[in-house]
Order: structure tokens, then C-alpha cells, then sequence
């Protein structure tokens, strides 16, 4: 397996074997962890010459379905601490046919460029005349037509957010996936780096056909007849606003509620029914989860003139720009999800950091002097201009809200609202104790480091917080394992360990169901103490007092339960890293 | 009657890809640079999505711009193509209107010899294998 590494300081690249890496760290998120720790001086600056970039896929990709994913890390602008964001479209996929395990990106651009690899060439392109595009979807645009490599290559790139350094914006790539979390976008915006487009032709031998076909049917059967993939058909991840409302589960208007009066509006349902316009896929899955909502929308003057636009949702989305800000319209949800599509911003970043303003604003921490504009729960037109804002950054206050909640609130107040976890801003589920665990002893603070509120969900009592912990840093070391594969985490039924050592084998490799178990282990021991390395201090976690104040699905929330978990987590995994 | 891969409902197509990786995979390989159809955006996502691939013409340009034989008319339409005489000079890919013969990493030619394989693997309908009049 080989890495590409390139310094856009010297505008250089080389190209190097590094099949030790991926026999011992497999791939993709262990790999990463390890390129990072060799590269880059963990005291840097998010924002300046001295981060570092890793992109990593896995030995499946792209051999199997739904290998589909693509690990990024960096050193977050939103947390100071490691960043680690995953993407789908075709990423993978062209990493992997252009030959690579996972490209490095140091250094910085004295001018903005984006970068253009095609399979063992790299170019570098000026880009000075499409900086500053705020439109993600246009720099898309634009650079798809200058380059070749139409269906085998990724563009991902930033827009507006990522440009003028907003600490949340995300690397939009194939129009609609992205490396949303933890600021990737900023960290392109502050190297002067615009896009990055990987063009992939290319192939390996399979070493044993017979089995290797059988095991690829296999993956395919399950993936498409088990049901083990089957949420994900039908509605998309949107399937769960409804659920979610009913067990009193879906933060509503910075939560205060976890009940959406409206939710049956903005609901999978809903959307399914009145606006899905389309379905697309990423590379190599069978699945087609991505949902795209066709929304049409009149011209303000011209009657009998309408412009339709195609907006990709999510739950998340729903969550974050939804019931959040109390958005209870369609369309008033489809446009502001396209207004943070467009910038380039993380959806759950921007709802968070909104729904504390709008907050703030009632409470008259802040007033309309900082807002410029009336921000009120359910009012879309406000919020679409607030987003505006936060890109453009007009005043001093939109400068600080542009670097997240957490700091937002350092500066004006209302830190007991202010729902981020690790400086991240909050996941869209408050269901119970784990759930919030999870989020905090998450090593990217996601609510898909470890699923908590999958696990609120299923106990039937709730256990000591010692328990809790232990299963929570389970999920999260075999999640290490898949997304070290780069396997995608809607896949994880279809993967389960004897899959992959099958798979494995397949390929020529042996592996056993243990020895994955133990590497799981392995990597997530690595990635903690790289985070500890980069200034993770768990006495630093905040807990918002908001989550103990709002009844969910386990009633309310007792502070005492998530410290003493926070305690044992730190005291049994880790102090002995220390 | 000669059997060809042909096209169903082209507006179902997600651009997963599965077709493309079906035929590397006809060939022993893991990725896509034996695939002879290619899985496209309309200009980005927003827009869908679509596959190229040969079209199995009665007379192929592609064939008669070619200077060694390597490809030569199949009857009932299409082409035939011998690796061994091929000097990569990319002629067939410059000549082939809809852009559906692509290079592979040698500089030689991947193309769809309509097989039938990938139908099987396309999750959505899109594809199917049928006798057509030649
Ligand atoms: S490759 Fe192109 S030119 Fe040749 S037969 Fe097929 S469609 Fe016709
Ligand atoms: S590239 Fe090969 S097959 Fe194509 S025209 Fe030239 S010699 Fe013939
Ligand atoms: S029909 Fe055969 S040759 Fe043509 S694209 Fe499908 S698998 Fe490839
Ligand atoms: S497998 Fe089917 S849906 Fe997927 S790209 Fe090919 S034709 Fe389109």
C-alpha cells in the first residue's frame, strides 16, 4: 500500500511503500492515527502551516461493497484537539484506484491552489480566480469541467465556510457527501487549498477467484436481502424523526423540548412523500441511501418563473436546522439545509451554534446590536440570513460565533445552553445517559463513536455507570475496526467479525475474529493517546446544564450518574495511557 | 439473434458503480481499469446520474481507425478486440462518438464486449441482457 504525501509549502509530492503501516493499523482510521503522529508537530496551530491532513480508505475498497468510506484527520480548529471526519461519495474509491492506502497534505500554498492527483501524478492548479466562490456547489461545478476523469475521480472542496476559516465548515465532496465534522474546511481554507480532486484508473489481481466471488455475493446478499441494511433503504437515516419525537428523544428549539410539535411535517415521511426527487448511491453501494428532496420555489417578482433545486437530507440535518430551531416547514427546512449545503458548513455545527444565539437573544445576553437580525424559533428567514453571516462575518460577534458554541459562550454567556460535548456541538438525540457518555468520552465527541443513544434505547434498566462505560469503549473499539476497513457504519450488521475475516481471507490475508477484536483495542488506545498528546484533559469535559434540565426518553438526566462515568472512564482507560 | 447489454430505465441509475466493478472483476480484477462502462454524474449529483458504455455499432468507427486489427467488426454489430495486437495509440478512444472505449493504465483499451455479466450486480435495474435485432 503505498502513501502519497504532499507539501503544498514546496509544492512537491513523493510517494511512498508503506505496506508496514496497513499490516499492523489495517487502514483508514488506524492508519491515519499513525501518519499523523509522524507527520505533524501535535503542539500546531490548527489554522496554520503546521497541520496536517491524512486522507486514509482501507483494503476493502474498493474489493467489497459499502468499503465505501474515507478517513480524514487533522487537528481540529473547532476543539484544538484531534479532528477526525469521514466521508462517502467517491472518494474511496478514487484514493484506492489511483493507487493509494492514504494521502498526506502539509504545508501551506502561498496562493490559493487545489490540487489535482491522477494516479501517480500530482498537479498543482491555481485557484486565485474561483476563491472566494461561496458556493461549494460552483467550485464543484467549475473544476469538474476544467479536469478530466469524468465518474472515476472525487472533487472535494470547500465554499464560502471553509474560505474565510469558519471553524465548522466542512470539505464537501460528489455534491451532497462530506467530511462535515470538527472543521476539515477551515483547514483547507487556512492552507490555501480549494479542492482536492483524486482521478482513479486502476486494478489488483485478486488472488484467489473462487473464493474471492463467493464472499463478495456474500456481502451483496446481505447487504440487500438480510434487513440488516433495510432502515437505510427505505426512508434514509430521515426515518427516525418520528421515533425519535415519540420516546421524547429529538432535541427541539436548543433543548428545551424533546418533543417537536411539528415533527410529523419535517418527518422521513413527510419528505419521502412530498419532495424526494431522487436517490443516489456512493461508490460500490448497493444501498443508495443519499436522499435528495426536490424543492421548487417560485421567483420573488416574475410569476410563472420557478428554479428547482435539489437538496440532499439527512436526520441530522433534520435535527440540527429542524426542530432545533423549531423549523416545523418543509421547505422552510429544504432551504436552510441548502443554505449550509451551498457555504460548505457543518449542519450540526451551525444549528447548535443558532438555536444558542436565538436563546441568548430572548434571554438578552446578546442583543439584535450582535445578531443584526430577529433570531426567533421557527422563523426561517432570520436564520437563512444569520448563515449568511456567519460566513461573511460582519461584526465581532459573528466572528466568534463562526468558531463554534463553546467559545460563543466563553464570550457573551449562557454557557448552560450552550450544548456542545468536547467543544463539538451536540448530535441530534437526548436519550439518555449513554447517549450523553457517549458523546463525551467519544474520541471525536460523535454520536457514532459509540452509538449511546442506540444503547438507551435497548436497556431495559439502567445499570451502574461503570457498565455503561465498559460498553460504550466496546462499540467504539470495534467501530475502529470497520472504520479502519473505511466501511461504512450502516453496513456494521453486515460486517460483523466473521465477515470480515472471511473477507480477509479472501484477499489473502489471515486475520482471525480475535485478532480484529485485539487491533479494535489496539487503535483505540492509539487514537486516546494521540488525543491526550494533543492537550485531551477529560476534567476539562463540560457538561451543559440543559441536558439535566430536559426530560427524554429515561426521564431526566442525573448529573451524579454521568460524572461518576466520566470518572471510571478516565480512571480505567485513561490515566494508564498517561 | 446476438445478445447485448442494454439499458432499461436509464433514470433509475445511481452512479453506485456496481456494474463497473462487476467487470474488472469478469477479468480477475480488484478496481476498474478492465471496466468497459462507466458510471457518470449529469454534470454533479444534483442532476443524477447515468452509465456509458459501448453501444455495439453496425459499422464502429472505432474499428476503422484502427491500425493494427486489434479491433475488428463483430457481426451483428460491435467490436472484437485482440489485446495482443494493440500498440495503444488511442485512436478507438478519440473515434468512439459517445466516449465509451477508456484507457486503461497501459494506454490500452477497456471497452464493454457485451457479456452480460454486470446486470446481475446492478442493484436497481437499470441494465439488462438481451437478444436484439443485429
Ligand atoms: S466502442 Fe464506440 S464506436 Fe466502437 S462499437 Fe462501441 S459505441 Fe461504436
Ligand atoms: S489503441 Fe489499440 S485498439 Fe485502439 S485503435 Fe490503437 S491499436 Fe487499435
Ligand atoms: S456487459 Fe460485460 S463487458 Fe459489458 S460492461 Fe457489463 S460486464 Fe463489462
Ligand atoms: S450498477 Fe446500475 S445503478 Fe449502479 S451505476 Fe451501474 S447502472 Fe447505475
Amino acid at each position: 500500500m503505498k502513501v502519497l504525501k504532499i507539501d503544498l509549502s514546496k509544492y512537491r509530492y513523493e510517494i511512498e511503500d508503506r505496506r508496514d503501516l496497513f499490516e499492523e493499523w489495517i487502514g483508514g482510521t488506524g492508519v491515519a492515527v499513525q501518519l499523523l503522529k509522524e507527520e505533524m508537530d501535535l503542539n500546531a496551530d490548527p489554522l496554520s502551516e503546521e497541520n496536517v491532513i491524512v486522507f486514509a480508505v482501507g483494503p476493502f475498497t474498493p474489493a467489497y461493497p459499502l468499503a465505501s468510506k474515507t478517513v480524514a484527520m487533522f487537528k481540529s480548529p473547532l476543539t484544538g484537539n484531534l479532528g477526525e471526519s469521514h466521508a462517502g461519495g467517491r472518494t474511496a474509491v478514487a484514493i484506492a484506484n489511483a493507487g493509494y492506502g492514504a494521502i498526506v497534505i502539509k504545508g501551506k500554498s502561498k496562493k490559493p491552489v487545489y490540487i489535482v492527483v491522477h494516479n501517480d501524478k500530482v498537479y498543482f492548479r491555481d485557484a486565485r480566480v474561483i476563491w472566494g466562490i461561496a458556493d461549494s456547489l460552483i467550485v464543484g461545478r467549475i473544476i469538474a469541467e476544467r479536469e478530466k476523469g469524468r465518474g472515476i475521480r472525487t472533487v472535494m472542496r470547500i465554499g464560502g465556510g471553509g474560505c474565510n476559516l469558519v471553524r465548522y465548515a466542512c470539505v464537501t465532496t460528489e455534491t451532497y457527501r462530506h467530511f462535515g465534522r470538527l472543521g476539515l474546511g477551515a483547514v483547507f481554507g487556512s492552507k490555501n487549498l480549494m479542492a482536492l480532486v483524486v482521478i482513479g484508473r486502476g486494478s489488483r489481481k485478486v488472488p484467489d477467484r473462487r473464493k474471492y466471488k463467493d464472499v463478495y455475493e456474500k456481502i451483496m446478499k446481505l447487504a440487500l436481502e438480510s434487513g440488516a441494511m433495510k432502515k437505510y433503504h427505505l426512508l434514509g437515516t430521515a426515518v427516525n424523526v418520528l421515533p425519535l419525537n415519540e420516546i421524547r428523544s429529538l432535541p427541539t428549539k436548543n433543548l428545551r423540548s424533546t418533543v417537536f410539535e411539528k415533527a410529523e411535517e419535517i418527518s422521513g415521511e413527510a419528505l419521502a412523500e412530498h419532495n424526494l426527487g431522487r436517490r443516489i448511491a456512493c461508490s460500490h453501494c448497493p444501498i443508495a441511501c443519499v436522499h435528495i428532496a426536490a424543492l421548487r420555489i417560485p421567483y420573488e417578482t416574475e410569476p410563472y418563473f420557478y428554479k428547482t433545486i435539489m437538496i440532499s437530507y439527512d436526520y441530522e440535518l433534520i435535527y440540527a436546522l429542524g426542530s432545533m430551531l423549531g423549523i416545523g416547514s418543509r421547505e422552510g427546512l429544504l432551504r436552510l439545509i441548502h443554505k449550509v449545503e451551498i457555504y460548505g458548513l457543518d449542519a450540526m455545527s451551525t444549528g447548535v451554534c443558532l438555536a444558542w444565539a436565538t436563546e441568548a437573544l430572548e434571554r438578552g445576553l446578546i442583543s439584535e446590536k450582535e445578531t443584526l437580525v430577529k433570531l426567533s424559533f421557527g422563523d426561517v428567514d432570520g436564520y437563512m440570513k444569520a448563515i449568511d453571516y456567519i460566513v461573511k462575518q460582519p461584526n465581532e460577534f459573528y466572528k466568534v460565533l463562526a468558531q463554534g458554541v463553546e467559545k460563543a459562550s466563553d464570550v457573551y454567556g449562557g454557557k448552560e445552553f450552550a450544548l456542545a460535548f468536547g467543544k463539538n456541538e451536540m448530535p441530534g438525540y437526548h436519550v439518555g445517559h449513554a447517549t450523553h457518555i457517549g458523546y463525551l468520552i467519544g474520541l471525536r465527541h460523535s454520536h457514532l463513536d459509540n452509538a449511546g443513544y442506540s444503547l438507551d434505547q435497548k436497556l431495559k434498566e439502567i445499570p451502574p455507570p461503570n457498565e455503561i462505560v465498559d460498553k460504550l469503549v466496546k462499540e467504539e473499539e470495534w467501530r475502529q475496526v470497520l472504520s479502519s476497513l473505511v466501511v461504512c457504519f450502516f453496513a456494521r450488521g453486515v460486517y460483523k467479525p466473521e465477515i470480515v475475516a472471511e473477507a480477509f481471507d479472501a484477499l489473502g490475508y489471515e486475520t482471525s475474529e480475535e485478532e480484529l477484536k485485539l487491533k479494535g483495542e489496539k487503535i483505540y488506545r492509539e487514537k486516546l493517546k494521540l488525543k491526550i498528546k494533543m492537550g485531551f484533559d477529560p476534567d476539562s469535559l463540560r457538561l451543559p446544564k440543559r441536558i439535566f434540565e430536559t426530560e427524554c426518553f429515561q426521564g431526566k438526566l442525573s448529573e451524579e450518574y454521568i460524572r461518576e462515568a466520566l470518572r471510571y472512564w478516565k480512571e480505567r482507560y485513561v490515566l494508564p495511557l498517561v | 439473434m446476438p445478445k447485448r447489454l442494454v439499458i432499461k430505465d436509464i433514470e433509475k441509475c445511481v452512479g453506485c458503480g456496481l456494474c463497473m466493478f462487476a467487470c474488472s472483476r469478469r477479468h480477475g480484477e480488484i478496481g476498474n481499469d478492465y471496466s468497459g462502462i462507466l458510471p457518470v454524474s449529469l454534470s454533479g449529483f444534483e442532476r443524477g446520474a447515468t452509465v456509458i458504455f459501448c453501444r455495439a455499432c453496425i459499422e464502429p468507427p472505432c474499428a476503422q481507425v484502427c491500425p493494427t486489427n486489434a479491433l475488428t467488426p463483430k457481426e451483428g454489430g460491435g467490436v472484437v478486440y485482440r489485446e495482443e495486437l494493440c500498440i495503444g495509440c488511442k485512436n478507438c478512444i478519440n473515434a468512439c462518438t459517445i466516449g465509451a472505449i477508456f484507457e486503461r493504465r497501459n494506454g490500452k483499451p477497456a471497452l464493454c464486449v457485451h457479456c452480460g455479466y454486470c446486470v446481475n450486480y446492478c442493484p436497481h435495474g437499470v441494465l439488462g441482457y438481451e437478444e436484439v435485432e443485429a
